[in-house]
């Protein structure tokens, strides 16, 4: 099932909000409207902002998993031009 | 262009705005902002241009900070007093933001020098506070095609209005001239109540803000009014007329004209 192709990793473990959002926000914006984006982080509060955060600008969020006791893994699939 | 770490924080609060995010805070950095005067609305236009980011401010002003002034034009202290606005204004701005290259113009602006000073700029405000000089920067917006943000303050009101040569009406068109001197009193005269010009300027630098984004709806072809003690916003509509003398289909004005001298004694 995981055969799904991410066109770019951004890592903001260590990250707090609103910088999570933030670099998740400019990362989205930096690829292609049809691409993926795997974010990992390790913010709590993240894990459920960022999706809600994501939809909001018109964008889909394929997974949110949390991989370990401490660490979240997000697909965002980019929908629309910023 | 990349962001710092510090920038990233700076600017975050814009960054995740849908309607800004990078590429608008981007636009922001690469823009270029002349104020006419670093007065009652210069100060705050200048004060929240500066906080956004806007990559290039110039604040054209030839007069010396006076204590009365610091009343209302609060980019000024007790330590600027004597000092010319634009320098003050410079030091206030640059130590809220080193991201923002400040541009003291100390002249006084007239018909030989603004076409000059204003060309190499995205956007104009006009912070003065005289009709002569007012129609001058309308005129030389006009001229060279210039967006143009007008404010004006007196007592309790406000007005202010976004100019956009060849898409709305201009200046001239909603009074061909000034009026005569003396006919309308100054601030100096009237009075102002200190927080009015924080309003109008705070709603300038928003116009100017959405003209460098090219987000929502200019203030075009409108003119808003605020009363302060009546608590009330209003709009009132001002028609494109096709003789005005500056912008219309046979414009009679073809050079700029010099201000008198009465109307420069503020």
């Amino acid at each position: 099932m995981n055969d799904i192709k991410i066109d770019k990793y951004l890592d903001i473990r260590g990250e707090v909000c609103p910088y999570t959002l933030v670099k998740s926000k400019l990362a989205v914006e930096n690829i292609e409207v049809g691409q993926i984006l795997e974010i990992i982080l390790d913010y709590p509060e993240a894990a459920s902002s960022i999706p809600k955060a994501m939809l909001n600008y018109g964008h889909s969020v394929l997974k949110v998993e949390k991989v370990n006791p401490k660490e979240w893994i997000i697909h965002v699939r980019k929908e629309v031009e910023d | 262009m990349e962001f710092t770490e510090e920038q990233l924080k700076r600017y975050s609060r814009h960054i995740i705005l849908p309607e800004v995010g990078g590429k608008g805070q981007q636009k922001i950095s690469n823009a270029k902002v002349l104020i006419v005067g670093a007065g009652g609305l210069g100060c705050p236009v200048g004060y929240y241009l500066a906080a956004a980011g806007v990559g290039t401010l110039a604040l054209v002003d030839n007069d010396a900070v006076e204590l009365s002034n610091l009343q209302r034009q609060i980019a000024h202290s007790v330590k600027t007093l004597g000092v010319n606005k634009a320098d003050s204004a410079k030091q206030t701005f640059e130590a809220l933001n080193p991201d923002v290259n400040v541009v003291a113009i100390k002249e006084r602006i007239n018909s030989k020098n603004i076409l000059d000073l204003i060309k190499d700029y995205d956007v104009i405000v006009d912070g003065t506070d005289n009709f002569p000089t007012r129609y001058l920067i309308n005129d030389a917006c006009v001229m060279l095609r210039k967006p143009l943000v007008s404010g004006a303050i007196l007592r309790f009101e406000g007005q202010i209005t976004t100019i956009l040569p060849g898409e709305g009406p201009c200046y001239r068109c909603l009074f061909e001239e000034p009026p005569p001197a003396g006919l309308v009193p100054s601030c100096q005269e009237a009075g102002v109540l200190g927080v009015l010009p924080g309003v109008i300027g705070a709603l300038q630098a928003t116009e100017v803000l959405k003209l460098i984004l090219g987000k929502g709806k200019p203030l075009k072809g409108e003119l808003l009014i605020y009363d302060a003690l009546g608590v009330n916003f209003r709009k009132v509509r001002i028609p494109k007329n096709n003789d005005c003398s500056m912008c219309g289909k046979d414009p009679k004005i073809k050079e700029l004209s010099d201000i008198p001298e009465q109307y420069c004694s503020i």
